[in-house]
């Protein structure tokens, strides 16, 4: 009724050109691409290699958290805890690694493992009792900073053994410096990307998002379902903190303050519905990369960092306003 | 039917992206005007790099001002940037390295975090950019090019050694009001303090973290005077907590005959110490800091001299009741110097 209005649904476009522009990544993909265009004519250094491998080095820890995120909110959930899970994770693999006795790997892999288990948790708590998503991970936030602090001891981690940074270092390709640890947050962003298009555990979780009853009457575990949506991200956290020790070489108790926010932004950006049931993974990698091509770009120009914030704050009312707006079409 | 709200909503997508594209524009335009005028001229060459620990932080404020009165002078083109809050790495790193992707000559940053930022800072030195660290060092020190700093013992000792005059021999009770623990600044002038008074934390009967919060400090002294009701002498770590303690004074009718010093010297600051609300504070000039900063920049950028070591940007005790033995100024040298 109101597709008068939009000279594009009159067209009969070939299918794959009209689903390429139904796509739901579409619109975060133009933008993504536009703020690209602008960027590269307002400054000279902004269109190198070497800045976009910088930009995907700059993401790649909020992307991964935002991957977990993704798969939270896609049941309809939410994670405030993302970033003091993560925080925990790697200050344990640091201080493990480098103070304790335990061997690099061996660090790492209980790390990772924790912070699963915050997930399996955060999970149980939500699905058992049940409690709504918003409190026990708003809880759990505060379980995660406090034992971050309290095991820390206030201290930054030095000196960390090589494995643990090893994911940080680069091989150059072409002219530009690519880190290992981008590839790892591409690898999971494509892997996740492909369990939730092609596999019925993917199909499970978007019908969870769409209503959980409807789920449970066709037969879907939804309980065990929803339990490993929130272990899978934890141990995506866990990724996370190896990831962000790598990049800063350091293990830093104060990390990941306002990375739960940072990665809600990224999902909204990337068209994931905060209602459940609608978005992909490979939308909210081009909803990280908007975040980080804005940041990255607005620096280069010589722009200050609060508007960095503003622009940021902007783009997520947006994003959700088109949302609810496309919503109240489809009733 | 499903079709067509998904195009719109594209298209939505796209009308909002370039809504945001003008907002940028406009933001740059009003942002940047200096800056574009100064490349204009053919002098914007050479660019320096200012990373605080916030943006909202009055200090930092006034830091960025001098950093932008010395780029003017010089004819260098300033970038600017800051962590999301006081403690924020990550965000300082990542803008550390978008500077030297936008080719900077030299960066001046506060370090959020002393040692955590300290491998991002090599990375940058190792490939030709000139650090210096303003107002907090890094851990080891060493690992930036230079140092432009107050020397916060030096602060604490001169409201120490204020405190100590001004109680004239009678028994102290001191509350300490901290900064936050393994936090070198607060560390600093607690000890600096606590020398110049000629005490030890022994003596200090309650001593609370605030984060130099106003709100926290008042209930940090709240619960100190709960605790220990004859405290007499607050430490606080700068004005805004020296403030709450004042109000938590104030509510119990104590504020005549406790004596409150601090550090900063903020315009604030110093109007409260001319309204008699803190005895005395030690000032320090973020805006001198700065400025020095970006000059060592520009020297470097023109003959490769690079600046190295430390460079005390002075402080100056602040006070309208000034203690026999104790050099300092009155507030009306203090407001002409404050700074926020």
């Amino acid at each position: 009724m109101t597709a008068t209005t939009t000279p594009y649904a009159e067209l009969k476009a070939p299918t794959t050109a009209r689903r390429l522009l139904t796509a739901p990544t579409t619109g975060p993909l133009v933008a993504l691409l536009l703020a690209c265009a602008f960027f590269s004519l307002s400054t000279d250094q902004f269109l190198t290699g070497g800045n976009f491998s910088l930009i995907v080095q700059q993401v790649m820890v909020v992307g991964t958290l935002a991957i977990g995120q993704t798969l939270i909110i896609l049941t309809a959930g939410i994670d405030l805890s993302c970033g003091a899970v993560m925080a925990f994770g790697s200050i344990m693999i640091a201080k493990m690694a480098a103070e304790g006795s335990l061997p690099p790997f061996a660090a790492i892999g209980l790390g990772i493992a924790v912070c699963g288990g915050f997930g399996l948790l955060n999970g149980l708590l939500v699905q058992k009792i049940p409690l709504p998503p918003f409190i026990v991970t708003l809880g759990m936030l505060n379980v995660a900073f406090a034992l971050t602090h309290i095991y820390s001891e206030e201290q930054t981690v030095t000196n960390l053994p090589g494995p643990l940074t090893a994911l940080g270092q680069t091989f150059p390709l072409g002219h530009t410096d690519i880190t290992y640890g981008s590839l790892v947050t591409i690898a999971l962003f494509l892997l996740l990307a492909y369990a939730l298009s092609s596999t019925g555990w993917g199909r499970h979780v978007y019908a969870l998002g769409n209503s959980q009853e409807a789920a449970r009457l066709n037969g879907i575990r939804t309980s065990r379902l929803t339990i490993g949506v929130y272990t899978v991200a934890g141990l995506l956290y866990g990724i996370a903190a190896l990831l962000l020790i790598s990049r800063t070489g350091v293990g830093d108790p104060q990390a990941g303050q306002t990375d739960n926010l940072d990665s809600i932004t990224a999902v909204v950006l990337g068209g994931t519905s905060l209602f459940g049931g609608r978005g992909s993974v490979l939308g909210t990698f081009i909803g990280v990369l908007i975040v980080g091509v804005f940041r990255n770009g607005l620096q280069l120009m010589g722009v200050a960092s609060i508007y960095q914030t503003l622009i940021t704050g902007v783009l997520v009312i947006l994003a959700v306003t088109v949302d609810q707006i496309s919503r109240k079409k489809a009733r | 039917m499903s079709r067509t709200t998904r195009l719109s909503s594209s298209l939505l997508r796209v009308a909002a992206v370039t809504g945001v594209a003008a907002l940028t524009l406009t933001a740059c335009g009003s942002g940047s005007g200096s800056d574009s005028a100064s490349s204009g001229s053919g002098s914007g060459d050479v660019k320096v790099g200012l990373i605080t620990k916030t943006d909202t932080n009055p200090f930092f404020v006034k830091m960025k001002e001098g950093a932008e009165k010395a780029a003017k002078e010089n004819g260098v083109e300033l970038l600017t940037a800051a962590g999301k809050f006081d403690g924020d790495n990550a965000g300082q790193v990542t803008a550390l390295e978008n500077m030297v992707a936008s080719g900077v000559k030299g960066i001046l940053i506060t370090p959020s975090d002393s040692k955590a930022i300290v491998p991002a800072i090599e990375k940058a030195k190792a490939k030709g950019v000139l650090v210096i660290a303003l107002d907090t060092p890094t851990e080891p020190e060493s690992a930036v090019d230079a140092l432009f700093a107050t020397d916060n013992l030096k602060a604490g000792e001169l409201i120490g050694e204020y405190a100590k005059a001004a109680m004239k021999g009678k028994t102290a009770k001191i509350a300490a009001l901290d900064l936050a623990p393994g936090v070198s600044v607060g560390v600093q002038r607690h000890n600096g303090f606590l020398k110049g008074f000629g005490a030890t934390d022994k003596d200090v009967v309650c001593a609370q973290d605030t984060g130099g919060d106003q709100a926290k400090g008042q209930t940090a002294m709240e619960n100190c005077l709960q605790k220990e009701p004859d405290i007499n002498v607050v430490y606080t770590i700068n004005e805004p907590a020296a403030l709450g303690a004042y109000t938590a004074l104030k509510a119990k009718g104590r504020e005549k005959d406790v004596l409150i010093v601090s550090v900063d010297g903020g315009c604030t600051g110093t109007q409260a110490v001319k309204d008699g609300k803190i005895a005395a504070t030690s000032q320090q000039y973020p805006l001198k800091m700065a400025a020095e900063g970006v000059k060592a920049v520009v020297t470097y950028a023109k003959d490769g001299k690079k600046a190295s070591g430390y460079t005390d940007t002075g402080v100056t005790l602040i006070s309208d009741k000034a203690q026999d033995g104790v050099a300092s100024k009155d507030t009306a040298y203090g407001l002409e110097n404050c700074w926020g």
